[in-house]
């Protein structure tokens, strides 16, 4: 941290002590006379040029506050310079009815009907997580939900996509266990259910685990609040925790550097979240919405104080004054660029109307929640910082918050991407048993109760479905059974041998995942997690998946609502595979029509919809038994995840089946071991053709289902033009696949639920166990 | 019927219990931790959640906010009382039930759906059940294991005041499996599953927690 004060020695007399050392603040007018005084751009990271761009801005050099604010929010994880360029794209797509709030605020806002509209957003803290698990997963959680309730919304349940290095790496074993007790300590103690997300594990990620996390809210159409500051004479207020030295740089330092093992430790920069605050601070929030005490609001995470003034400012009139000694401290030796850079979590911003501002502070009064007046909306376009009665900051906001750097960074196609996609991967499997038992026991096919018990779903009793369900789904009217439907999906071996099919991929299976609940999928986000954008190679592959996703959503129709960029996951010169997690949003008329992915019943005709082939490029079979990653991904076909999402959200509706589970990594062999054994029922069935592609083979547009009635599906299904394939009938206490193997339900179970426990220690030991499904019922 | 539900800081299925009580038929009364009065509720739900964060001690904080004063006076003339996970902390907390909630033995916060067995159908919140009924509603808790002296489990027990048991397995490592214990007199129970959360096929595991609320109308009717 550099100093913000020069200390100069005025007086030696030893009787003098505290006159001894004075503090001389860097203030507008001493920077405007010291021009050449030098200053710590670099290691704040700034670029040479960046900072002479800020010298040319201000007309002098900036002060210590002002270099401090420029560095956090010109970083590249809030300015986006490497990737705005690219992210224009998202843009550029055809305008959505849905649409209420586009990209650009804190959170899409999307128009469910019945005059509800929902906000969700996916945010990163990978960076933070790998450094200190526990709090670098809580706050991230922390952060994602200040951002939806900033929209106006009550938050109403989350989701988290994680990835980690190998399973059985010792390092894993650090991590995950503490990334998931930050994701339920955090989110538990908010009363926010968690309804599903994603648990990955790859090499690539050991020096680099993501930890993604989503926050859905609610809010009827009136409801909507913005973040911006309007109306000379109206009072900022800071509201919420106090300001302490946590998390300082977190943004410039953590998020916006590749790790390296020679540099120094990197503890002190990540936040401590409080979720208790936080929950107070949820609920005085949205009473203080009801009340219409505020004309904008804005929630502090990256870059804290500095970003929260200058956003609201650069969004607003562009006037704002901060006296600076009212924000209150945790710590008094805090130096004023440190108040201003702290990543202090649980803190809001509002701007209040004069004579709201007693009314305002009484509900906070009411849920324990300080606030402070620390500034006005003034005339003009500058916003102002003063500490001890002198002027510390004098910027136009809009350069700080708005125009940040933007780069067209070199890109170069990957030199070994040739020879990845012409490694073709094998294509037969020696012993299908042995086979399916290695895919649906590995870390990535295992069952994942050993996190998600750990996660309270049902908190606020409006969760319909969560996981191990395809999509997770909330009820959000319970007078019309309105809900929505959320999957998150982030293929990273598909990104590696595509990056642009790769993320169209990962769009197609979280649609396909929302409208096998029987939702209509609606609007989409996404967390792009890539190596280093100074990396000309990783810059293509992040090109390219935006290039591709957009393309997707073009296709499907889809807006996108916004996202996150995380960028420098990447240990020296190895970055993570290309990991664009995708999340889509769809609609439940009635939730009471949703479709489970397990089988209830004996009995029931077991239907395949979609056309398998023989793809294992970037299969979990492929990386499982063969430990192989080459070729191409699967052959995508958007219009026909069109068809099959259209028949899904009719037979859901109809009541045409029973269940319905979408195949994606595993294949067949994945997805029939999730049917069966979610309530312990088996099944008799026959597959076609080669039994290698039918079992483990990826191709998409594909999803099993459950029905009595299969002559209805059927026909629905030829109507829609989606091929149907019938494989048999449930029943029974195996899963039998005539002439190929036979796996009793109780070894399959073994073999599905032992992986994690194993690999990160057995709650189980000291108690009894109740294995998934198996719950005695009245 | 008027059923009280407190909110504390930090609580959070206050919304679910008041949902139970109004799909069994009862009017919910949402009752706020720094006000004095009961507002004449004819019985009182103290919510799951994390109240104060947990800090200090689950519950600890909030068995003293100032409507506990009125909470405890009441239950000792008879008041129905009924404290769910965190509740039930509060109540431990507050004196009106006997034993702690410890740390599970695990230490993993733990929700599943979990097999309980109804011991006494005769309190003020179980009436709908019958004796030795077997029902499934979701647990989920950090600090969940009941923990009392022996000598205090051993009279527990010969007073039959253990309300519900876990069975098909114990989630957090609870002395003798116990989920749920009643005051002498059968008007106050604390449990840490969550039957508010089994009172919807929609949402729930079963619609078995339904009848904790079905039954206090019944013993406020019969009171």
């Amino acid at each position: 941290m550099t100093a913000d004060v020069t200390t100069e020695r005025v007086d030696d007399g030893p009787a003098d002590h505290a006159a001894r050392v004075m503090p001389q603040l860097d203030t507008v007018s001493h920077a405007a006379v010291s021009p050449d005084d030098e200053q710590p751009y670099a290691e704040l990271g700034l670029r040479a040029d960046e900072y002479a761009r800020i010298r040319e801005i201000l007309g002098r050099r900036p002060t210590t506050a002002e270099l401090a604010m420029y560095s956090v929010m010109w970083s590249e994880h809030c300015s986006y310079k490497s990737s705005k360029v690219h992210l224009r794209r998202f843009a550029d797509l055809p305008e959505s009815d849905a649409l209420l709030v586009g990209m650009g605020e804190n959170a899409g806002v999307v128009d469910v009907g019945e005059g509800w509209a929902v906000t969700f957003k996916v945010e990163s803290h990978n960076h933070p997580s790998y450094v200190e698990p526990y709090q670098g997963a809580a706050t991230g959680v922390g952060g994602i939900v200040r951002d939806i309730l900033t929209m106006g919304a009550r938050p109403v349940a989350v989701m988290d996509s994680l990835r980690f290095g190998r399973a059985d790496a010792p390092d894993t074993a650090r991590v995950l266990p503490g990334v998931v007790a930050g994701v339920g300590g955090y989110g538990n103690c908010l009363g926010l259910p968690n309804i599903g997300g994603e648990l990955l594990f790859d090499d690539c990620y050991a020096g680099n685990p993501l930890v993604n996390a989503l926050c859905v809210g609610v809010l009827r159409h009136e409801d909507l609040q913005l973040a911006k500051a309007e109306g000379t004479g109206n009072k900022v207020v800071l509201f919420g925790a106090r300001t302490g030295g946590d998390g300082i740089g977190g943004v410039s330092v953590l998020a916006s550097e590749t790790f390296d093992a020679e540099g120094p430790a990197k503890r002190p920069a990540v936040q401590v979240g409080d979720p208790f605050t936080e929950k107070l601070l949820i609920e005085a929030c949205l009473e203080i919405f009801a009340a219409g005490l505020v004309t904008g609001i804005q929630d502090l995470g990256g870059a804290g104080i500095s970003c929260a003034t200058s956003e609201l400012a650069a969004a607003g009139s562009g006037g704002m004054a901060i006296d600076l000694d009212a924000v209150p401290l945790r710590d008094s030796t805090l130096t004023p660029a440190e108040i201003l850079m702290s990543e202090s979590q649980e803190r809001m911003c509002a701007i209040v109307e004069p004579g709201k501002v007693a009314d305002f502070l009484a509900v906070c009064r009411k849920w324990d929640v300080l606030a402070t007046v620390i500034g006005e909306v003034t005339d003009g376009d500058r916003l102002t910082i003063d500490w001890h009665g002198e002027r510390i900051v004098d910027v136009p906001p809009r350069t700080v918050a708005l125009e940040g750097p933007r780069y067209e960074r070199p890109m170069a196609r990957p030199a070994d991407l040739d020879a990845l996609q012409a490694d073709a991967p094998p294509s037969s499997s020696a012993d299908l048993r042995a086979d399916w038992l290695a895919v649906v026991s590995s870390p990535d096919g295992a069952d994942k109760t050993w996190v998600t018990e750990q996660y309270d779903r049902y908190v606020r009793g409006n969760t319909v479905l969560a996981q191990p369900e395809d999509a997770g789904v909330v009820r959000i009217d319970e007078s019309s059974n309105l809900g929505i439907a959320l999957s998150l999906d982030g293929n990273a071996r598909y990104a590696r041998l595509d990056p642009y099919t790769g993320a169209q991929l990962n769009l197609a299976e979280a649609y396909r995942n929302v409208a096998v609940s029987g939702a209509r999928p609606l609007a989409v986000t996404n967390c792009l997690n890539f190596g280093s954008p100074e990396e000309p190679e990783v810059m293509w592959q992040f090109a390219e998946a935006v290039r591709g996703l957009a393309d997707g959503c073009r296709e499907l129709g889809l807006p996108v609502t916004g996202g996150n960029v995380s960028l420098y996951n990447q240990t020296g010169d190895v970055a993570i595979n290309p990991t664009p997690v995708i999340g889509v949003l769809g609609v439940h008329a009635d939730v009471r029509r949703r479709v489970p992915t397990g089988w209830r019943a004996d009995g029931e005709t077991v239907l395949l919809l979609g056309e398998t082939r023989p793809e294992f490029g970037g299969s979990a079979w492929a990386a499982v038994v063969h430990a192989h990653l080459g070729g191409l991904p699967p052959r995508l076909d958007l219009a026909a995840e069109r068809a099959l999402g259209e028949l899904l959200v009719g037979l859901a509706a109809d009541g045409g089946v029973s269940s319905a589970h979408d195949l994606a990594d595993g294949g067949l062999a994945q997805a029939l071991t999730e049917s069966s054994l979610r309530y312990g029922v088996g099944a008799r069935l026959t597959v076609d053709g080669d039994p290698t592609a039918a079992l483990f083979g990826e191709s998409v547009a594909r999803v099993v289902v459950t029905t009595s009635d299969p002559a209805a599906v059927r026909a629905a299904a030829e109507a829609a033009g989606v091929p149907v394939t019938e494989l048999g009938t449930t029943g029974g206490d195996a899963l039998v696949l005539d002439g190929l193997l036979e796996l009793p339900l109780a070894e399959l179970r073994e073999a599905w639920t032992a992986t994690l426990p194993a690999l990160f220690g057995s709650p189980e030991v000291a108690v009894g166990t109740v294995p998934a499904g198996t719950v005695p019922t009245s | 019927m008027r059923i009280g539900v407190i909110t504390f800081p930090g609580s959070l299925d206050d919304v679910d219990a008041a949902r139970a009580v109004r799909l069994a038929g009862g009017e919910p009364v949402a009752l706020w931790h720094a006000d004095d009065d009961l507002s004449g509720v004819d019985a009182v739900v103290l919510p799951g959640g994390f109240s104060y964060g947990d800090y200090l001690r689950a519950g600890a904080i909030a068995a003293r906010a100032p409507l506990m004063r009125s909470v405890v006076d009441r239950a000792h003339a008879g008041l129905p009382v009924l404290g769910i996970c965190n509740g039930f902390q509060v109540l431990c907390e507050a004196g009106l039930l006997p034993g702690a909630l410890t740390r599970n033995s695990h230490l993993h916060f733990r929700n599943r759906d979990q097999g309980l067995a109804v011991e006494r159908a005769d309190t003020a919140w179980t009436t709908s059940f019958t004796q030795g009924q077997q029902i499934v509603v979701p647990v989920k808790n950090g600090e969940g294991r009941y923990v009392a002296a022996d000598a205090d489990l051993d009279r527990l027990e010969g007073e039959g005041r253990v309300v519900v048991r876990y069975v098909g397995g114990n989630p957090n490592g609870s002395s003798r499996d116990i989920a749920g214990v009643t005051s002498a007199d059968g008007r106050v129970v604390g449990l840490m599953p969550h039957p508010e959360h089994a009172v919807e096929d929609l949402t729930g595991p079963s619609e078995d927690g339904l009848g904790f609320f079905t039954s206090v109308l019944t013993a406020v009717v019969a009171a």
